[in-house]
């Protein structure tokens, strides 16, 4: 019973969500509605790199500047196994089917790859601290974009183009909201109290035990597989993967929707991405000054409320959904407590 | 022979700009504990700021008929440079005093994000297209710019080895201006005083040391040097642009940090040695990695030896 | 445990043995094609623009800009298309290929423009291409040399025209001009290695000069926006090369033959059009004599379109047109061209008539379209000559 209950927690969202999701799809494309598609298309990216990048920054507090380098070796990985496996299909299913099956298998290798870049990137970063960390993070998105400007295997400057279009919507839907899950899941785990003790005050984290670089690795791990997911699915709806897309700009960009949100809350870098990606495509019309806008934003947040909009607080913290029953006790103790 | 001393040439013409660059860096870290990111854009808006000045002043080329004489040339070289330095100084305070004081007690977190939306607002805003065209463009927008020729240049041959008058006046205010710097920093009150802030700011605020005034003075200080940087790199590579201080500032921050972050020799060291690293690696190996050259060389000290060449190893205490 | 290993592996070995080819299909869009666009009501004609205005590569984006804006004040001042007039909407895609299918998808489901005009850069050229094939509206790029960009594999791309050379052309050009006119032997190569449209041009060059019997002795690369060159050019001075082939943008070339001179190098520096710019003879200030570039047209041309678009450019922006401005220019006039020719404004009718181009008179030469949509144009090749480019010989593709 507390299984069933257990899996039903992480499994109700894609229960719920998924039908949604098809019936949503649907309806744009009765609608004919291109536009709105790549837009929420961009919208769930962003949601899932702001997430992913909070898992790091917020939750463990650790400044990391390199989440474009992740993005790059998801969306390259998927590019080329989606490329290589574009001729083929599975007898026994109808082709759109097996286009997403491996299509499913692309995105699964790009967020392993990527994971593996993270550790890669992690293990030697993690050592140091604030200021440094993000230096080195950024020296590293900067060598991994280098990497693939140089190989002709990737395409060198010019990228990967003509990949088949496979992102739809309930892509995307499932992806943020498998994000989403990850980051609720790990923040009321035991995992995620040792990332937040390591954030509250590191050394006291490792007096008390924990092995902050084992646990800030796994950290960083998970973040860079989401990254590369997010860089898969925007590679294969616009049908190009450049260098040019992953530059430490587009870092910066996921930095400041999650301090806009508030380091440390989902809800938070849910919201902020939301928001700013909608928002600025509203204002297309004073696009030349949208850098100096976003580079206004950042230095007023901080003076002014540098905990962001929600600071540390979460959706799910309201007393509204608190009120929900003994069965949601331990969820409802570990939100109190993740949330100093 | 002759290829491995023209790399050592170019090296240190190289890294005399990140050495000056870095200089500013080390001073801000070693009383702020906080990486100036706006650092390497100070350095681009010193160039600019030469440029008008140029444009101002009415420097002539040296092909310009009649030559300007070397008097004028003189005259003329120094108000740019000086009026560039005042400049910067005034913009280094403006930053310290609007952007970093106010966080000067919150997680240091804060001061980097700041940091950083303070350098993109002077890189993205000199973008913009110019929203005044007199007295002078401003901002000057993304098109490259010629910066004027404040000097002429003069090319010397020895040893089959090419290099200019620039690379040895650059050289030598360099090491003048560190020479200068050391000597503030160890000889005089205003020096001690920066020291002792940087150890500790509450109890050299609690010796009566002004330290809202030192911090301030460091900033003027360094950011004078980021322009003195930017000039002496515009005249010799005469083409400036709102973005070209970025991949700057991160290599002096990685000089700085090679040559041991809060020490003055150790940034001059630290940048003519990341400058002849970058030289030769690209010279003998694949030059397409050149810009990797300077972050895998940070990645490297940071984990063999933290503290860099001239440092000491701080002791974390809790 | 090993059931569920066990399991998993028969899965994977099932699914390999049941993979087979596809049959070939039909080349799938960006999404379900809109309708095609119909004639827009009232008397304006809207085109798009999409291009980096900020970001590293803002110079050329504001360039083609004003190439364009300067087209629509002399089609305008003409009286329009049809008599209606001209007006373009521009977005920035900040150097991003991303942003620029986001602001190609607005401008053509939101905006209904009738022609997309862009991109500079081949990589948000390519980002935008199979937007404009799926709803069947035109897309003119001004300078994008990557044949990819106009043929999706084997095919050409239905709606996708460019009106400059493609980087086979031109980087040959070059190359049979150093064999046969220069009868070099020796050459060096410093490429732009984060500019497809460097790598494009050294790739060809290097391929025809090989073919030629030629050697390349080193190949280099630099980054945009690189200060210093002077490493690459030293390890290239050592291997005694007879040019240096450099198909970069103006920004760096400049600064490289600068720094060549500094070190010594006296051998003539070989380049394209990326060269073709005011600002490099400032920068370079006679570091680049002796030098030689090919491009699409010489400003030497007493041909009074040339003239006069110079002239105009001058007055309304204050600086010599660069060849992005040039082509921008180009772009937009053989879209109005097109759309004089075509029988309605509807999508296929104007890509139908932007196919059919012949002889059409532009400022980057007489530009008309090929079956693969590239524009059909000769090569100048200018030699520098006291800090002014000479016009030298012509190439016909």
């Amino acid at each position: 019973m507390v299984l069933l209950r257990q899996l039903l927690r992480s499994f109700l969202p894609f229960l719920v969500g998924l039908p949604l999701l098809f019936g949503f799809q649907a309806a744009l494309q009765a609608a004919g509605s291109q536009a709105y598609t790549l837009l929420l298309t961009t919208v769930g990216v962003n949601i899932i790199l702001a997430v992913s990048l909070n898992v790091v920054n917020g939750a463990t507090g650790q400044f990391s500047l390199g989440h474009a380098g992740f993005m790059a070796v998801g969306a390259y990985t998927a590019a080329k196994i989606t490329l290589a496996l574009a001729g083929i299909k599975l007898s026994f299913l109808p082709e759109v089917l097996s286009d997403q099956i491996f299509f499913a298998l692309a995105l699964a290798a790009a967020m392993a790859m990527a994971g593996l870049a993270g550790v890669l990137v992690g293990l030697p970063s993690l050592r140091l601290r604030g200021d440094y960390l993000a230096i080195v993070t950024l020296g590293f998105g900067e060598i991994i974009r280098s990497v693939i400007e140089n190989m002709p295997s990737l395409g060198q400057a010019t990228g990967l183009s003509g990949l088949p279009l496979r992102t739809n919507l309930v892509w995307v839907g499932v992806s943020a909201l498998a994000t989403v899950v990850m980051a609720r899941r790990l923040s009321v785990s035991t995992q995620g109290r040792a990332l937040f003790a390591i954030r509250e005050d590191e050394v006291a984290a490792e007096a008390m035990g924990v092995d902050t670089t084992g646990y800030k690795v796994r950290a960083f791990v998970i973040s860079a597989a989401y990254a590369g997911l997010a860089g898969a699915l925007i590679s294969h709806a616009i049908l190009l993967a450049t260098p040019r897309m992953f530059t430490f700009v587009r870092s910066i960009e996921v930095v400041v929707m999650i301090v806009l949100g508030g380091l440390g809350s989902i809800t938070g870098s849910v919201i902020s991405a939301v928001l700013l990606t909608l928002g600025l495509e509203a204002l297309r019309e004073f696009q030349a000054y949208r850098m100096v806008v976003y580079a206004l934003l950042l230095i007023v947040l901080m003076l002014l409320r540098p905990q962001g909009i929600f600071g540390t607080h979460e959706l799910w913290d309201l007393k509204l959904f608190k009120k929900r029953g003994a069965a949601k006790a331990a969820p409802g103790g570990a939100g109190a407590g993740g949330a100093p | 022979m002759t290829e491995f001393l023209q790399h050592l040439v170019n090296g240190l013409s190289v890294g005399t700009i990140y050495a000056l660059v870095a200089l500013g860096y080390t001073m801000v870290y070693g009383v702020l504990k906080l990486i100036n990111f706006a650092h390497g854009d100070v350095y681009m808006v010193g160039a600019f700021a030469g440029y008008y000045l140029s444009d101002l002043v009415g420097v002539r080329p040296p092909w310009s008929d009649p030559p300007p004489g070397a008097g004028e040339t003189f005259v003329k070289a120094t108000i740019v440079t000086m009026g560039s330095m005042i400049i910067c100084g005034l913009l280094g305070y403006l930053i310290e005093r609007f952007a970093y004081r106010p966080l000067r007690h919150r997680a240091r977190l804060t001061s980097l994000i700041t940091a950083i939306g303070v350098s993109f607002l002077l890189e993205f805003g000199f973008q913009l297209s110019p929203l005044m065209k007199s007295p002078i463009e401003f901002p000057p927008g993304p098109s490259p710019r010629v910066f004027p020729a404040l000097l002429e240049r003069s090319g010397y041959e020895v040893l089959g080895v090419n290099l200019s008058n620039y690379d040895v006046i650059g050289l030598a205010v360099a090491i003048g201006l560190m020479l200068g710097l050391q000597w503030i920093v160890y000889r005089t009150r205003f020096g001690t005083a920066m020291r002792a802030v940087s150890f500790d700011p509450q109890v050299a605020g609690l010796m009566g040391i002004p330290v809202n005034r030192i911090i301030s003075w460091t900033f003027v200080l360094g950011s004078a040097l980021a322009a003195a940087a930017g000039i002496i790199n515009a005249v010799s590579r005469p083409r400036i642009e709102p973005l070209f201080g970025l991949m700057a500032g991160l290599k002096a921050f990685v000089a700085a940090v090679l040559g041991g972050i809060g020490s003055v020799p150790g940034a001059m060291v630290g940048g003519l040695v990341l400058g002849l690293a970058e030289e030769y690696v690209a010279g003998y190996t694949d030059s397409s990695y050149r810009d990797a050259i300077a972050f895998t060389v940070l990645i490297l000290v940071l984990l063999v030896r933290p503290a860099g060449l001239f440092g000491r190893l701080t002791v974390e205490k809790v | 445990m090993r059931l569920s290993r066990a399991l998993a592996l028969t899965t994977l070995t099932l699914l390999a043995a049941a993979c087979e080819k596809k049959a070939v299909e039909a080349p799938k869009g960006a999404a379900a094609p809109a309708a095609a666009a119909a004639t827009p009501a009232g008397d304006t004609i809207l085109i798009g623009h999409v291009g980096s205005l900020t970001g590293a590569e803002a110079s050329f984006g504001v360039s083609t800009e004003n190439g364009i804006r300067l087209a629509i004040e002399d089609i305008n001042a003409k009286g329009g298309i049809k008599g209606k007039k001209v007006a373009a909407k521009t977005y920035d895609d900040q150097g991003k290929p991303e942003e620029a299918a986001v602001a190609a998808t607005r401008l053509i489901t939101q905006d209904k423009v009738t022609v997309l005009l862009g991109e500079v850069a081949s990589s948000r050229s390519l980002a935008m291409a199979p937007i404009a094939d799926a709803n069947q509206v035109p897309q003119i790029s001004p300078t994008s040399t990557n044949p990819r960009v106009t043929k999706d594999g084997d095919k050409t791309r239905p709606y996708v025209f460019r009106v400059c050379f493609i980087d086979p052309f031109q980087g040959t050009v070059m190359a049979k001009f150093a064999r046969e006119n220069l009868k070099l032997k020796r050459v060096a190569i410093l490429r732009d290695v984060g500019s497809d449209y460097s790598v494009g041009l050294a790739d060809y060059f290097k391929k025809k000069f090989e073919e030629l019997g030629g050697t390349i002795v080193n190949d280099q690369s630099f980054k945009a926006g690189d200060q210093d060159f002077k490493a690459q050019l030293t390890t290239i001075k050592g291997k005694s090369p007879e040019m240096i082939y450099v198909p970069g943008y103006y920004t760096d070339v400049a600064l490289v033959a600068r720094q060549a001179r500094e070190l010594g190098i006296k051998v003539p520096l070989g380049g394209g059009d990326g060269w073709d710019s005011a600002k490099l003879y400032e920068i370079a200030q006679g570091a680049l004599d002796g030098s030689y570039f090919s491009n699409h047209y010489t400003d030497e041309n007493p041909d009074p379109l040339i003239q006069g678009f110079v002239k105009r450019y001058k007055e309304k922006f204050g600086a010599t047109p660069d060849s992005m401005a040039a082509l921008g220019y180009d772009a937009a006039h053989v879209a109005f061209d097109a759309m004089a020719r075509a029988p309605d404004l509807s999508g296929p009718a104007v890509a139908a008539a932007i196919a059919a181009t012949k002889g059409f008179p532009g400022v980057g030469g007489t530009i008309t379209i090929d079956a693969d949509h590239n524009a059909v144009k000769s090569a100048v090749v200018l030699r520098i000559e006291k800090n002014k480019a000479r016009y030298l010989a012509t190439v016909e593709p």
